[in-house]
């Protein structure tokens, strides 16, 4: 049986001292410069002249027990056995010993059969969520059509050829727990979720009624059991109401499509960080390969390497050459579903005379 | 469970699609790994089945290890007659060190415990930062708590809690930081880890810390409290390595790419001198120049940080992008970090007395104003605060209003309260 002892310990955050790599406690807050030596390797210096090598590579973010070891093996052997992870679920070898880097990076490419690169101006490993593998809401996968993707998109994470760098993120409903990216591909619902009156009551119905962005959901009672109607006309089949109450099933396996947006930036530099705006809609949901998500991502890909300058995000790039330019470039159809009616509706509009033509 | 569960044929024709390529597959992992722990092959046969109806099979259900309200994410299959080890198939949320740094010991501490206890499936990370165990029953992810408390980890945040906190490697190994990001962390973590871990929120509240506006973390959209690294007065120029990546690079590459790129045009170049100027007062800080000629310039020496509020993802009223709540903050000695956690407490004390059930931080300063909320916390407005000042003509001036017309005020400041005072107490 389980050997309990009497909880909350309330432990906290782990003590990230013990795991730094020696040569980060021995210079931190005491770093000069960082170059990159080739995609997926850097070099950090320290004001002490200490060199610290990082490897990147791009990891599947869900492993086994065993690639775990593997990983460990790796790092055991040439990193002292200190690694780290990025924001965006890279891994990253640490190594002070420049003279063992080809080994290591042969024993990452080879042994774990991981690539390198997510450095700089590239297209970095996405930002993606739980999907079918272990989510209740999903309409989509998210770990496999990250990794269909990636297939298509590996020689713009293994090079360094792209005006910036490139975020992507890829969700599997509305809630979008990836988030905003330079690119975004995002599952989308195209009718009011079905309500199963017989087993509303092990929802708290007030707060399916709140939760509702639009304001479409009415108490009722049908059959003389407590539920709630939709009005149809107001509701925008964003699923809020899915989350909360499993019984409105939102998701329909033969309407659903994705939308790829583009333009999300959270850095500051050079301009404020923004929202992604709607590029192109209706792409079908296609396991296992999604190959019309992978043709559109790299028709956006393909214009902003041969447009953008250097430095800018996609969202920058476009904000440069105008909309009707993006539109062009891609070949995706503007429509009247790209003009916004939410909340910034008015302030999205062109509210000037300054016009390209 | 796992080595115990059910063996069966593995048949999974649309994910061996997924095996090729030069991306590394999980399917070909978790398949060999499904050997050990033979729970994988249901959980593979399921997703294919996923992948050919489009449809998924997994439902909610809570559980909760004692004396915690969140953490575990609890999943059951609709399936299970078909996967009966699948019936119970749950995740473990883990707190992450922060800026996710592992040595090996760690590593393989985490892989022992979640292969004893479960399926042995392990991501790093989720969204929110923490490292995920997938595949524990009701009794195995009880035990996978224990085990992870007894080696000194600690269960993850979930539902209207503070949630796990992530940042970026800041001063570990960058030296654009302008503050210690995992220290914050680490503080903020266990200052409030009794919210993290008992959910009492009336919604969750996210951070994310990074280190300079480039924000690694990416916390200005992800988190309801950014905290963002910056500094005041003059950024050190190193004026030897301006002229050597002007020499390097080119003056048309520095007007084109440092000079012209600056948000505020606080950047002139000196040609005959090769060197640079910066009017110190007017830089906002965004990193590009430093970005850019990342040997030549660097934060300035009086460092701290910019705190925003009110950003997250589109449900419900629609995205919020976080804004500017205090401008600068010192956060270098742990009195400032005290006084950090003594001002969140304060955040969260109105937000959380006044906000309707699931409203973010960013939703309930939409519905009730920014000037009220600074009102209700304390803070005197700053310019720094607003892109600009309002167009809006309907404004309640209360200084001005005469005090006939003022009425009874049952809440200063006036924020509608979901809970109204009625006379049920007499």
């Amino acid at each position: 049986m389980r050997e309990t002892k009497l909880a909350p310990r309330d432990q906290g955050a782990p003590d990230y001292t013990q795991y730094l790599h020696p040569l980060m406690a021995k210079n931190y807050g005491k770093w000069d410069y960082h170059e990159r030596i080739k995609p997926g390797l850097l070099v950090h210096v320290a004001d002490s002249g200490d060199k610290l090598f990082t490897i990147r590579a791009g990891s599947p973010r869900t492993m086994s027990a065993d690639t775990v070891r593997k990983i460990s093996d790796i790092a055991d052997q040439y990193c002292e056995g200190f690694v780290r992870f990025t924001t965006r679920s890279n891994i990253e070898f640490l190594t002070g010993d420049e003279a063992i880097l080809d080994q290591l990076i042969d024993a990452i490419e080879n042994d774990l059969g991981w690539p390198l690169g997510g450095t700089g101006p590239s297209v970095s490993n996405i930002a993606h969520t739980q999907g079918w593998l272990h989510c209740n809401l999903p309409g989509s996968d998210a770990a496999g059509s990250t990794k269909a993707l990636m297939d298509d998109l590996i020689n713009d994470f293994k090079t360094e050829n792209l005006p910036n760098r490139v975020h992507i993120s890829s969700s599997c409903c509305q809630i979008n727990c990836a988030s905003h990216g330079d690119i975004s591909i995002i599952v989308q619902h195209h009718h009011a979720p079905r309500i199963d009156h017989d087993n509303m009551q092990i929802c708290e119905l007030p707060k399916v009624v709140a939760i509702c962005p639009a304001a479409a959901i009415r108490p009722k009672l049908v059959n003389g059991k407590e539920s709630v109607e939709i009005v149809e006309e107001k509701c925008m089949y964003c699923g809020a109401c899915h989350g909360q109450c499993p019984s409105m099933e939102i998701r329909d396996s033969e309407t659903d499509t994705l939308s790829i947006w583009v333009g999300g930036k959270m850095s500051n530099a050079r301009s404020a960080p923004t929202f992604m705006k709607l590029a192109v809609w209706g792409i079908p949901n296609t396991p296992p390969r999604w190959p019309e998500v992978s043709e559109a991502v790299q028709k956006i890909l393909t214009a902003y390497k041969e447009t953008g300058k250097p430095w800018e995000r996609v969202g920058e790039w476009i904000d440069r050459i105008g909309w009707a330019k993006f539109f062009e470039l891609t070949g995706f159809p503007f429509t009247r579903y790209h003009i916004d009616d939410g909340p910034e509706a008015l302030s999205n509009l062109n509210r000037s005379a300054m016009v390209r033509l | 469970m796992g080595n115990n569960a059910k063996r069966m044929a593995m048949r999974t024709p649309m994910l061996d699609e997924l095996e090729s390529g030069p991306w590394p597959s999980f399917i070909s992992d978790l398949k060999k790994y499904s050997e050990k722990r033979p729970v994988i092959t249901q959980l593979l046969n399921q997703l294919n089945d996923s992948y050919e109806t489009k449809w998924n099979y997994w439902q909610g259900k809570i559980l909760n290890c004692s004396g915690y309200g969140g953490g575990i994410i609890a999943r059951v299959s609709d399936k299970s007659d078909q996967y009966p080890d699948l019936a119970n198939f749950h995740t473990v949320r883990v707190i992450e060190p922060p800026g996710w740094v592992y040595n090996t010991k760690a590593l393989r501490n985490l892989a022992d415990i979640s292969e004893k206890n479960g399926a042995g499936i392990i991501q790093f990370h989720g969204m929110s930062g923490d490292i995920l165990l997938l595949g524990f029953d009701d009794e195995g992810s009880l035990q996978c708590c224990e085990d992870l408390m007894n080696d000194g980890w600690d269960i993850g945040g979930s539902g209207a809690a503070m949630r796990t906190l992530q940042c970026c490697v800041g001063e570990a190994r960058c030296e654009m930081a302008c503050y210690d990001t995992m220290k914050a962390t680490k503080h903020i973590t266990d200052t409030f880890i009794e919210y993290l871990h008992r959910p009492e929120f009336v919604y969750k509240c996210k951070f994310k810390l990074s280190g300079c506006g480039n924000d690694c973390a990416n916390a200005i959209v992800r988190s309801d409290i950014p905290i963002i690294g910056t500094w005041r007065g003059p950024m050190q120029i190193d004026q030897a390595k301006v002229a050597a990546f002007i020499d390097e690079k080119g003056l048309d590459y520095t007007i084109d790419n440092v000079i012209t790129r600056c948000p505020t045009n606080c950047i002139s170049l000196k040609t005959a001198t090769k060197e640079i100027e910066v009017d110190d007062a007017n830089c906002v800080h965004c990193m590009h120049c430093l970005n850019v000629m990342h040997k030549a310039l660097k934060p300035g020496k009086d460092r701290g940080v910019t705190i925003l509020v009110g950003g997250h993802r589109t449900l419900k009223i629609g995205d919020t992008m976080s804004s500017v709540l205090v401008p600068f903050m010192k956060l270098e000695t742990d009195e400032d970090l005290v006084k950090l956690t003594d001002f969140i407490d304060e955040v969260w004390e109105f937000w959380n007395d006044n906000g309707m059930d699931h409203e973010r931080i960013g939703e309930f300063i939409h519905r009730i104003g920014m000037g009220n909320f600074l009102k209700g916390i304390g803070i005197e407005p700053d310019p720094r605060m607003i892109k600009q000042p309002r167009t809006t003509g309907y404004i309640k001036f209360e200084e001005l209003a005469p005090s006939r017309m003022e009425g009874e005020r049952k809440q200063d400041p006036p924020v509608w309260n979901r809970e109204p005072e009625s006379s049920e107490t007499l």
